[in-house]
C-alpha cells in the first residue's frame, strides 16, 4: 500500500462503489429477460416484441423487456376489470393490510431497489438509497392508511374502476408509487406502463406484490414505449388516466381520452422559479440550488430550473455557485461519494446539449466548471446559464437537464412577475429570512407546490401537481385521493334527454321569423298598444353590452310563441368577455367574508324579485308559475349554500415529517367559463356560477341556450348587489358556439361544461392549448334539485387547485 | 470509470464551455474548490497593524465591520439538512480511508482538561502525543518514514510547564486554556494576566472562551474589545477562541460571533469548551466553516477552525472532514487550520487503522493509551 503517504497529501476521496453485485444476480437469475405481468402472471408478449434496458453509466444492456402491443394491453386491462368487483368489495382494512405489506417488502429489499434503480437510471445511489426508496415506502405505509379510514374518510364515495397509468423515467419506482398506492387504497385495479428507459424496478416491485399476495389482476404491469401508453389511454375499459410526463405527451393524451368520459390527471413539465432575496442565507441559498437542479440531474419535473435573484446579490451568488459546482461531484451513480449521475437516455443528452447550444446562440454564457465529466456513458456537467433574457429559449422551455439560467429582480413585485412568467406552474421555491417577504411571494407565485427556504421536499401527506400548463390533479395527501374516486350517485347517471342535450336553434342561422309574440299576460295581444321591445343584452365587466355582431337568438316560451330574444354571441364577445374577467381582480383579492356577503346580498336582491322571476320562468319551461317560485326558491338557497362556502373551504396542514408546516390552500383557478345546463334556466345557472365565484374565481358564463332569459334579467340583480366588476360576465347565444371559443381560449384557466356528450369531447379536445382543466358532463344528467348533485363539494374542488406551501423554520 | 470532481484527478479544461467573460482567471487555482476565488485584501483600510512580530500567514484582524457583522444569516433548516446529507453524500474506502483517518490523527488537540490533572497524567498524554499511531501500523501503512504526530496537547494553565517539558525537542506546540476557562466569568484583568503567564510558561496556542452575554445581548463592539484584547495578551502565540456555541442560542448567533472573532485577530475560532451541554455539532460547523471562508473571501486572511466536544469515532471525524473538503477546500485540511479537540478520538482513530492493516476488527485495549 504505498500510496496512502501520497493520498494524506492530496486528500482525495477515491472511489466508494456500492456493491451491485446482489442487483445483477436478480438479473441473471431471470437471464435478465422479462414479460409483462398480467393477472398475477408472467406473460410473453402476444406479438413477440423486445427491447433493450441498457444501463446510462456505461451503456452496456442490462436486460431485455417485452414490448407491450394493443393485446398486451388489453389482456392487462381485461385482467384488471376481472379483478376489479372483488378488490373494489375487499375491507378498506383488508385493502390497508396488503398496502401496508408492500411497504414493509420495500423496506425490506431497499437496498436492491436501490442499486436496481440507479442501474436502471443512472441517478446517484446515494439518491435512490437516501430519497427515493424511502420516499415509496413511505407513500405505501401513508396510503395503508388511506385504505384503512376510506370508509369513514371517504364515505359517500366510489373508486372508479381500471386506472391506466403512464409514468416517467426520472423516478422510476417513486412514480410507481404515487400511482399505485392511492389507485390500490381507494378500490381501483391498476394496469401501469413503466418508462420505456427505466422498467426494471416496476418489474422487481411485481415480484413484491406476489409475496404479498396481491390478489391476480389488481396490478398489471406492461411494458414498453409511447405505442404502448398510448394504447393503454386509448383503451375503453379504462376508467382512469393518470399520467406523468412532458406536456407534450400530456396534450396528446388530453386530446386522445377527449369524450371518453375518463377521468384525467395529467403532472406535466416544470420551469420552476428559484426566487432568491438579498436579505436569504445565500450559502443555503447555494445548496438549494445544488439540490435543485442537479438533484437527479436535473431531470426533475419541478426542478428549480430559473433562478431569480435580488440585483444587489446576483454578483455575490454567482460566484458562489460557482465555486460550488467546482466540488460537485460526477461519475458512476453506483459511487456513494458522487453527486450527480449521468443522464438516463442518449437522446436526452441530445436534447440538453442542444438547447444549450441554443442558449449559447441567443446570447448567455454558459458556465461549466473545470472539470470534465467521465467519458463511458451519457453525461452532461452541471452548467450555470447567465446573461439571459426571460425571452431566450432556455428561460422558456423545459430542459430536463442539469442546466439552470439565472436572472434579476428589483423588487417583490418584479419577482413575483417573472416567476410568473411562465406557461409552467409546477412548483417554486423562495428564499428570504423575513417571513412577510416569503410568505407574500409565496402565495402569489402560481405553483402547486411552493417551497420557503428549501427545496425539492416530497412528502406522501402532501399533494403534488401543477397549475398552468404543468397540469391538474394532485398526487399525495387528502387531495391526492379525489383523482381515483367519485360520488358515489355517479355510478347510476344516464344519459340527458335530446332536447337537453342539443337545444335547437329557433329560427333557423338568421334567428328571425320564427313564433307570434308572446304577452306578458299571455294573451294573445288584445290590448291597445304592444309591450315596450325589451333587449336583454351581454354583461360584460359590470356594464350591460351590446353583441359584437348584431344577430339575435329567439327565446320561445313552452307553446312555440316568442317570449324575446337574446344576442346571438361570438368569439369577440367572448373576448371581450374573458378581458373584462382578466381585468377584474377585484374580486379575486376580496376575502372570503367578502365574498359571501356579496353572494348573500344577490340572494337578497333576487328574492325582492322573486315574482317576477318565477312568472318568467314559469311561461319559458311552460311550468307556470308554482314551479317557477320553487326554482326561485332553490336559487336562492343555492346562492345561500355557496356564500356559506366562500369563507369555509379552508384546506388543510398536513402532517409531513420534518420541521416544517405544510399548508395545503385551495386557491381558485382564476378564470372561469362555466356552460350552464339547458334545464333549470336560474337554478342550473346559479348552481355552476355561484361556486366558482365563491371560492373566487372570476367567471365568464354562457347561460341556458334555451331558456337564458332568466340569466338575464338577473344581471340587474348582480347590478344592485356590489358585485365587482368583472367577476361574472354573461354572453348569451349558441352554447357549443362559444364554448369552443371558450373551450381553446388560453387565458381560460378552467372549464365547466353541461351539454352534450358531443360538446363535452369538444370541449376536452379544444382545452389542450393551455391544457385548462375541464369538467363536463358527458351528456349525462344531473338533478339540479339534489342538494348532493348539485351542490356537492365536488364543485368546491372543481372550482380550485391546491397549492402546498412548505415552511420549515428554526432559528 | 472512477468518480471525478472538483478538477482533482488531471481533469481536462473544458475550453469551449468558458465563459467569454474572463471567468478563467476568476476560477480556483488548480479547481481544488477551496475557498477562492480570492479577492484581493483590502489595501490598508480595516487592515490592523497589531504589532504582530510573526505577521506573515496570521490573521492580522481587521476593524470592527458591523455592517458585515449584522448581514451574517443563517437559515437552520437549511443548515441541518446540508448538514445531514453531508456525511451521506461522501465516502472515503480503502486506502483513501486509511490515509484520511491518519490525517485526522495529525490534527488531533490531545486534550486533558480535567481537575485531577498531575505531571505524571500530563507527561503520558505528551508520549501519546509524540507517538500516537503505533509505529508497527505505521510501517504497515507504508508511512513509517513520516513524522506522524498530532496537532497540540491541550491542558489547564497549571500544567503548561510540565507538558512543555514533556514535549521538549517535538514539534509539537503545547495549548493552553485560558482567561477563567471555561466559563469566561472571571475579571477581565485576571483574565489576561492568566494568558499572559500562560505564554511565558511556553504555551504557543491559548484557547480562550468568550463572554457569552456579549453576543446574548449583541454587544459586538464590547465583543471585538475583549477577542482583541486576548490577541494582544497573546504576543507570538496563537490565540484560539471559543464561542460556546452551545450557549449562543442560534446559529445566527454563532455566524455574527464568528465574524466578530475573526474580525479581532482570531487565529482559529473554536466551538466549544467541551463543558457545554451541547458541544461540536456538524450545523455549528457549517456555520463557522462558512464565516471563515466570508471572511477569507473578504480579506484574504485564513483563519483555523477547531470543532470540539462530543467528537468521539472515526466516523464523526470523517464527516468533519468532508466538511471541511467541501465548504472550504483542501488547505484546511491541514493541522495549521484545523483542529479537532477531542480527549478520547484517538483510541477509535487508532482501532480503525488497525483494521486497515489486519482486516480483522480491532480492540482498545491493542492501543496504548494516552
Amino acid at each position: 500500500m504505498p500510496r496512502i503517504g501520497e493520498l494524506f497529501e492530496t486528500m482525495e476521496y477515491g472511489p466508494a462503489p456500492e456493491s451491485a453485485e446482489r442487483a445483477r444476480a436478480w438479473l441473471e437469475e431471470r437471464d435478465a429477460t422479462f414479460d409483462h405481468f398480467i393477472g398475477g402472471q408472467w406473460t410473453p408478449p402476444a406479438e413477440g416484441g423486445t427491447f433493450e434496458s441498457p444501463n446510462p453509466a456505461t451503456g452496456e444492456p442490462l436486460a431485455t423487456v417485452a414490448h407491450g402491443s394493443e393485446a398486451d394491453v388489453d389482456a392487462a386491462v381485461r385482467a384488471a376489470r376481472a379483478a376489479y368487483p372483488g378488490w373494489r368489495d375487499r375491507s378498506g382494512h383488508e385493502r390497508a393490510r396488503y398496502l401496508y405489506a408492500l411497504a414493509r417488502k420495500l423496506k425490506k429489499n431497499a437496498r436492491l431497489f436501490s442499486v436496481l434503480e440507479t442501474l436502471d437510471n443512472g441517478k446517484p445511489i446515494r439518491e435512490s438509497r437516501d430519497i427515493d426508496v424511502p420516499l415509496v415506502a413511505r407513500h405505501f405505509y401513508h396510503h395503508a392508511g388511506w385504505a384503512q379510514l376510506m370508509e369513514t374518510e371517504l364515505d359517500g364515495y366510489r373508486p372508479l374502476g381500471v386506472a391506466g397509468q403512464v409514468i416517467p423515467w426520472n423516478f422510476p419506482l417513486l412514480m410507481l408509487a404515487w400511482k399505485v398506492a392511492p389507485a390500490l387504497a381507494t378500490g381501483n385495479t391498476v394496469v401501469l406502463k413503466p418508462a420505456e428507459h427505466t422498467p426494471l424496478t416496476a418489474l422487481l416491485f411485481c415480484e413484491l406484490c406476489r409475496e404479498a399476495g396481491l390478489p391476480d389482476g389488481v396490478l398489471n404491469v406492461v411494458t414498453g414505449d409511447g405505442r404502448t401508453g398510448d394504447a393503454l389511454v386509448r383503451h375503453p375499459d379504462v376508467d382512469k388516466v393518470a399520467f406523468t410526463g412532458s406536456t407534450e405527451v400530456g396534450r396528446t393524451i388530453r386530446e386522445a381520452t377527449a369524450g371518453s368520459g375518463k377521468e384525467l390527471s395529467l403532472e406535466l413539465g416544470g420551469k420552476s422559479p428559484f426566487v432568491v432575496f438579498d436579505d436569504a442565507d445565500l450559502d443555503s441559498v447555494v445548496e438549494g440550488v445544488v439540490d435543485a437542479i442537479w438533484f437527479n440531474q436535473g431531470e426533475v419535473c419541478c426542478a428549480g430550473s430559473r433562478i431569480l435573484v435580488q440585483e444587489s446579490v446576483e454578483e455575490e451568488l454567482e460566484r458562489k455557485l460557482r465555486r460550488r459546482m467546482e466540488t460537485l461531484r460526477m461519475g458512476d451513480p453506483l459511487d456513494k461519494g458522487v453527486d450527480v449521475g449521468a443522464i438516463v437516455a442518449p437522446v436526452q443528452l441530445d436534447r440538453i446539449r442542444g438547447l444549450v447550444e441554443q442558449g449559447r446562440d441567443e446570447g448567455a454564457e454558459i458556465w461549466q466548471p473545470s472539470w470534465s465529466e467521465p467519458r463511458d456513458g451519457w453525461f452532461y456537467p452541471p452548467t450555470l446559464c447567465t446573461n439571459v433574457s426571460s425571452a431566450a429559449t432556455i428561460s422558456r422551455e423545459e430542459i430536463f437537464g442539469p442546466v439552470v439560467v439565472m436572472m434579476s429582480f428589483r423588487t417583490p413585485e418584479e419577482a413575483v412577475e417573472l416567476a410568473n412568467d411562465t406557461r409552467y406552474g409546477l412548483a417554486a421555491s423562495v428564499w428570504s429570512e423575513n417571513i412577510n417577504q416569503a410568505l407574500h411571494v409565496g402565495s402569489r407565485v402560481e405553483a402547486g407546490t411552493v417551497w420557503v427556504n428549501s427545496t425539492n421536499l416530497f412528502d406522501a401527506a402532501a399533494g403534488f401537481g401543477g397549475y398552468r400548463e404543468s397540469g391538474f390533479g394532485r398526487e399525495g395527501g387528502r387531495e391526492g385521493l379525489w383523482e381515483y374516486v367519485e360520488p358515489a350517485w355517479k355510478a347510476d347517471r344516464e344519459p340527458k334527454p335530446e332536447a337537453d342535450a342539443r337545444p335547437e336553434i329557433p329560427g333557423g342561422e338568421a334567428g328571425v321569423g320564427v313564433g307570434e309574440a308572446s304577452r306578458p299576460d299571455g294573451g294573445d295581444g288584445d290590448g291597445d298598444a304592444p309591450p315596450i321591445d325589451r333587449t336583454p343584452k351581454m354583461y360584460v365587466g359590470g356594464a350591460q353590452a351590446r353583441p359584437d355582431a348584431e344577430y339575435v337568438l329567439p327565446v320561445l316560451d313552452a307553446e312555440g310563441r316568442r317570449m324575446g330574444e337574446v344576442g346571438r354571441g361570438n368569439r369577440k364577445d367572448i373576448r371581450n368577455a374573458v378581458e373584462a374577467a382578466r381585468e377584474g381582480d377585484g374580486w379575486a383579492g376580496a376575502s372570503g367574508h367578502n365574498r359571501a356577503q356579496v353572494l348573500y346580498y344577490v340572494a337578497e336582491n333576487l328574492s325582492a324579485r322573486a315574482g317576477e322571476f318565477a312568472e318568467r320562468i314559469g311561461r319559458m319551461t311552460g311550468e307556470g308559475p308554482e314551479p317557477g317560485r320553487r326554482e326561485v326558491d332553490r336559487s336562492i338557497e343555492r346562492l345561500y349554500h355557496w356564500a356559506a362556502w366562500a369563507d369555509k373551504w379552508d384546506g388543510d396542514v398536513h402532517r409531513t415529517p420534518f420541521r416544517n408546516v405544510t399548508f395545503a390552500m385551495p386557491e381558485p383557478l382564476g378564470i372561469m367559463a362555466v356552460v350552464a345546463p339547458t334545464e333549470h334556466p336560474l337554478l342550473g345557472f346559479v348552481s355552476t356560477v355561484a361556486p366558482p365565484l365563491a371560492v373566487g374565481n372570476r367567471v365568464v358564463a354562457v347561460p341556458s341556450q334555451r331558456w337564458p332569459l332568466a340569466a338575464t334579467d338577473f344581471y340587474q340583480v348582480l347590478d344592485t348587489s356590489d358585485v365587482p366588476a368583472g367577476a361574472l360576465n354573461i354572453v348569451t347565444g349558441v352554447r357549443d358556439e362559444l364554448a369552443e371559443v371558450l373551450a381553446a381560449h388560453d387565458d381560460v384557466d378552467g372549464m365547466w361544461y353541461f351539454g352534450s356528450a358531443g360538446g363535452s369531447e369538444m370541449v376536452e379536445r379544444q382545452s389542450t392549448g393551455n391544457l385548462k382543466r375541464t369538467w363536463v358532463d358527458d351528456g349525462l344528467a344531473r338533478d339540479w334539485t339534489d342538494p348532493e348533485q348539485g351542490g356537492g363539494r365536488e364543485f368546491l374542488r372543481q372550482a380550485t387547485q391546491v397549492k402546498n406551501l412548505w415552511v420549515p423554520y428554526g432559528e | 470509470m472512477s468518480a471525478r470532481a472538483g478538477g482533482e484527478e488531471q481533469a481536462e479544461t473544458r475550453e469551449t464551455s468558458r465563459s467569454t467573460s474572463g471567468s478563467a482567471a476568476e476560477r480556483p487555482a488548480g479547481g481544488e474548490g477551496e475557498a477562492g476565488p480570492v479577492p484581493s485584501p483590502p489595501a490598508g483600510p480595516g487592515e490592523r497593524g497589531n504589532g504582530d512580530a510573526r505577521g506573515g500567514d496570521r490573521n492580522p484582524g481587521t476593524e470592527l465591520d458591523l455592517d458585515e457583522v449584522t448581514r451574517a444569516s443563517a437559515n437552520r433548516s437549511a443548515i441541518e439538512k446540508r448538514a445531514d446529507t453531508l456525511g451521506r453524500r461522501r465516502s472515503v474506502k480503502q486506502e483513501w480511508q486509511a490515509a484520511w483517518l491518519l490525517r485526522a490523527v495529525t490534527c488531533l488537540d490531545l486534550t486533558s482538561l480535567k481537575g485531577d490533572d498531575t505531571p505524571g497524567r500530563v507527561r503520558r498524554l505528551c508520549a501519546k502525543a509524540r507517538q500516537p499511531v503505533r509505529p508497527d501500523i505505521l510501517r504497515e501503512l507504508g508511512v513509517g518514514n513520516r513524522d506522524v504526530r498530532v496537532g497540540s496537547v491541550c491542558v489547564y494553565g497549571a500544567l503548561v510547564p510540565a507538558a512543555v517539558e514533556a514535549l521538549e525537542g517535538s514539534d509539537i506546540p503545547v495549548a493552553a486554556v485560558a482567561a477563567g476557562f471555561p466559563g469566561g466569568l472571571s475579571p477581565f484583568p485576571t483574565r489576561l494576566e492568566e494568558i499572559r503567564r500562560c505564554v511565558e510558561a511556553g504555551a504557543r496556542e491559548i484557547d480562550v472562551v468568550i463572554s457569552r452575554r456579549k453576543v446574548l445581548l449583541g454587544a459586538w463592539t464590547e465583543l471585538y474589545d475583549e477577542v482583541s484584547a486576548f490577541r494582544e495578551a497573546c504576543g507570538d502565540a496563537h490565540l484560539k477562541v471559543i464561542l460556546a456555541t452551545g450557549e449562543l442560542g442560534t446559529l445566527r448567533n454563532v455566524a455574527r460571533a464568528s465574524q466578530v472573532a475573526m474580525m479581532a485577530g482570531a487565529d482559529f475560532i473554536k466551538t466549544s469548551t467541551g463543558m457545554e451541554a451541547v458541544n461540536a455539532t456538524l450545523p455549528v460547523g457549517l456555520v463557522m466553516a462558512r464565516a471563515i471562508r466570508r471572511y477569507h473571501d473578504r480579506t484574504g486572511h485564513r483563519v483555523g477552525f477547531k470543532p470540539a466536544g462530543g467528537i468521539r469515532t472515526a466516523k464523526e471525524a470523517l464527516q468533519w472532514l468532508y466538511l471541511i473538503r467541501d465548504e472550504l477546500g483542501r488547505p484546511w485540511l491541514d493541522r495549521r487550520w484545523f483542529r479537532f479537540g477531542a480527549s478520547s478520538l484517538l483510541a477509535d482513530l487508532e482501532r480503525q487503522l488497525e483494521h486497515h492493516v489486519t482486516g480483522r476488527y480491532s480492540a482498545f485495549h491493542r492501543h496504548p493509551m494516552a
